[in-house]
């Protein structure tokens, strides 16, 4: 598939927006192509950044305050009309506050599993994806000692297709956490680890949206740590790597 | 009041102006309440609202573009302070789209139901607005 077809949809497939099949072969090609990868992640750095430049204004109470008297004062023609009117705007703010709701909380989850799928194409689209460079792991959990707030314990992988590559800190949402890669068949599979407290939305596996995740993602809670495990692997290989977390801890 | 902060956001940054973005959401909500009828239940409450404001917003309307006075270009302190110079560059048309897509994280979909416009021309808009932000952003970033 020639690079310019593709660039030319970069933002379309970054916003979810590339329809299905089209979306894992845009996938397969981004992974093994370094340019399209390098572009991809130009283009994430620059969406975050008008998302993060972009919310400036914020409204003052007093302005709150006058908007939400205004509703409420608002004149009536007649006794029928006014209980009308209030009725609809009633309506309309129950409808409103809990498709708000809704859509806030979803926003807030989606925002969260965005997120991860950017730090894992872009760590793989860096020149040197991880710092510390090892396939013990013996090695790698004492490195991030006094560089996350928390511990945790990596599988034993013998006898196993896994292979782990190393490590790297990462942040999510400002929150320190691990990122560890690893090796399944040629497919590269990340792992974050954060602290449950401190991440910006709810989650549990129910909230994934599977149509709008361009990888397969296993995500869940264990001792107060959040996991997540992300990659273009089949859902039962990164299942499998999960139970292996999961045994672990 | 559902979604009163990202409407009030949209339009300052729409207006330029403080007190021209409260005259418009004010009059969003009024509008909203005198129009309630007009809303499906089942459909896209975001959306809807938001046609609302950007159909009372003037330039927008009447197809006129807003015209802007850049600022006189400062040194660079933060990315942040140059994203938002480089939006506030933009003509309001680009502008407002990126704001939806990037910030609000509306849907093409939804974005073709609150311009009422189809998603082809949603999906080239955001392609023009992406390159003219990239355009302003090049000389900037040197």
């Amino acid at each position: 598939m020639v690079c310019e077809s593709w660039k030319a949809e970069l933002d379309t497939y970054l916003d979810g927006e590339v329809p299905g099949e089209d979306m894992r072969t845009f996938d397969a090609h981004v992974r093994s192509c370094p340019s399209c990868s390098a572009d991809a992640l130009t283009r994430v750095q620059v969406k975050r950044a008008i998302q993060a430049a972009g919310r400036r204004y914020t409204p003052s109470a007093a302005f709150r305050k006058r908007i939400q008297q205004k509703i409420v004062s608002k004149p009536r023609r007649s006794f029928g009309l006014g209980w009308t009117l209030v009725a609809a705007a009633t309506v309309i703010l129950v409808v409103g506050t809990l498709t708000s709701a809704y859509l806030g909380t979803r926003s807030g989850r989606d925002q969260v599993f965005s997120e991860i799928a950017d730090l894992h194409v872009a760590t793989l689209a860096s020149s040197s994806p991880v710092d510390v460079i090892s396939t013990d792991r013996h090695t790698v959990k004492p490195w991030f000692q006094g560089k996350i707030p928390f511990a945790f314990n990596l599988p034993e992988l013998q006898n196993t297709e896994f292979s782990l590559l190393g490590g790297r800190m990462t942040y999510l949402d400002q929150t320190p956490g691990a990122h560890l890669i690893y090796d399944m068949r040629k497919h590269h599979i990340s792992v974050f680890v954060f602290q449950e407290r401190s991440l910006p939305a709810k989650l549990d596996h129910d909230s994934l949206s599977p149509k709008q995740q361009p990888f397969n993602l296993e995500t869940w809670s264990q001792g107060g740590l959040r996991y997540f495990v992300v990659g273009d692997a089949s859902s039962a290989d990164i299942d499998g790597l999960a139970k292996l977390f999961k045994a672990a801890s | 009041m559902p979604y009163f902060e990202p409407l009030c956001n949209l339009a300052c940054w729409l207006t330029h102006d403080r007190q021209e973005a409260e005259d418009l959401v004010q009059k969003t909500y009024a509008k909203a309440l005198k129009c309630s009828f007009s809303f499906l239940p089942g459909t896209n409450f975001r959306a809807w609202i938001y046609r609302i404001l950007r159909n009372a917003f003037p330039s927008l309307r009447t197809g006129l573009k807003a015209t802007e006075t850049p600022e006189s270009i400062l040194l660079q302190r933060s990315d942040e302070q140059l994203v938002r110079q480089i939006l506030e560059q933009l003509p309001v048309a680009y502008r407002e789209i990126l704001l939806l897509c990037e910030v609000e994280e509306m849907s093409y979909q939804e974005i073709s139901t609150t311009f009422a416009i189809p998603m082809s021309t949603v999906m080239s808009r955001l392609l023009r607005a992406t390159k003219r932000y990239a355009g302003l952003a090049a000389p900037v970033c040197k």
